[in-house]
């Protein structure tokens, strides 16, 4: 039987079909799990999949490069989607316009706030300078992080893992905590969701509030671009 | 739709010559991001604010709704990453929580209080005007 399937396997598993169908599967498993747990920001269909595509790699000995080369072809697709994002972030440039001081001020402190101080912890707990590297990017959309990640000499794959785990606290933790810092303005809370937390935190406000989805957009939008400033900058600095 | 991607792909493109010729630290994707937020709102400008092109719009809303997808091959690079997670498991999971609770509260504080400010002073300019004029 094992023969049988090594047989199969063997010829298969150098095509890029077999990873395209596997990370596909995997996904797919993954949003299946998260609509039967009500859409809970901890059944991340995306770390689900990462768990099970690592899994069939392990079991089935196949290197991260084999895989890769197969699945590079979801990974090229990052890109043009990167660009996509300009397009909530236009249909809401009125916004911006109307709301420039508070918009501009809050995500410049926001997002130096989660630069800094990921860094910050990192180094003060003895984190190496690669980890701190991965960590300051991170609050970003993930294309985006992962493309500053590779700039600046972090390690893409644990950025990709942070900001999704960012993204799960942000949503987990965000409205209770604002709520209870007295902040009920939907603009706050959007804002804030999607330049701490990005997609994941995005979209549980933007199921609650139509304004605050808006803002939401803007968050991940504009911190994208600012953080894909700032960041190399900072790394350039900081030898 | 393909004259839609064509269009995502070109941006991407102008950002990489953008990126390669100013030799900037910024990533490609990114300035095209820019690049086509730029193009769209000079557009609808001019369209004195119509909504962006049909085949764009819903191919870029099909991308994000399916971005999750996109980051699994980058995020399984995480098995290769054992030794660090082993070994850095405290700052990387403290750095985590820690900045993005801080960024969250900071990021909503600031914006609660600087809207809450703005409001309270129904026409800018004139508040402007008034704040000098009891500064002097």
């Amino acid at each position: 039987m094992n023969k049988v399937f090594e047989h199969l396997w063997t010829p298969l598993a150098t095509t890029p079909l077999v990873w395209l169908a596997v990370t596909l599967a995997a996904y797919l498993t993954g949003s299946r799990l998260q609509r039967a747990c009500n859409g809970s920001p901890l059944a991340s269909p995306v770390l689900i999949a990462i768990a099970i595509v690592s899994l069939v790699a392990q079991v089935t000995h196949t290197s991260y490069q084999v895989y890769f080369a197969g699945a590079q072809f979801i990974n090229f697709l990052l890109g043009p989607a990167t660009v996509a994002l300009a397009i909530p972030l236009a249909k809401n440039l009125r916004l911006v316009r109307q709301n420039f001081l508070s918009i501009g001020l809050a995500l410049l402190v926001g997002s130096l706030t989660s630069i800094v101080s990921g860094v910050g912890i990192v180094w003060v707990l003895g984190g190496t300078r690669s980890v701190a590297l991965s960590m300051a990017p991170k609050s970003v959309t993930t294309p985006i992080a992962i493309a500053v990640s590779q700039q600046i000499g972090g390690v893409p794959a644990l950025t990709a893992a942070l900001a999704i785990l960012g993204g799960i606290v942000a949503a987990i933790t965000g409205q209770t905590m604002l709520h209870r810092l007295e902040v009920r303005d939907w603009r706050a809370h959007g804002l804030a969701a999607g330049v701490a937390g990005s997609g994941i935190a995005a979209a549980q406000v933007a199921s609650l509030d139509e304004l605050g989805a808006a803002f939401a957009a803007l968050g991940i939008g504009l911190n994208g671009l600012l953080t894909a400033l700032i960041v190399p900058l900072l790394a350039l600095l900081w030898h | 739709m393909l004259s839609a991607f064509l269009w995502l792909i070109a941006c991407q493109l102008a950002g990489e010559l953008i990126r390669e010729a100013l030799n900037l630290p910024i990533p490609g994707p990114v300035i095209g991001m820019f690049v086509l937020m730029t193009i769209l709102g000079w557009c609808s400008r001019k369209r004195r604010g119509a909504s962006q092109p049909e085949p764009l719009d819903s191919l870029a809303a099909k991308l994000i709704s399916s971005l999750g997808l996109l980051f699994v091959p980058a995020g399984v690079g995480i098995i290769g990453e054992a030794d660090v997670l082993r070994a850095e498991w405290l700052p990387i999971l403290a750095g985590v929580l820690g900045s993005t609770i801080l960024s969250v509260g900071v990021t909503g504080l600031v914006m609660h209080w600087s809207i809450r400010h703005r409001d309270n002073v129904p026409d800018t300019s004139s508040g402007l005007i008034k704040q000098l004029a009891e500064q002097s």
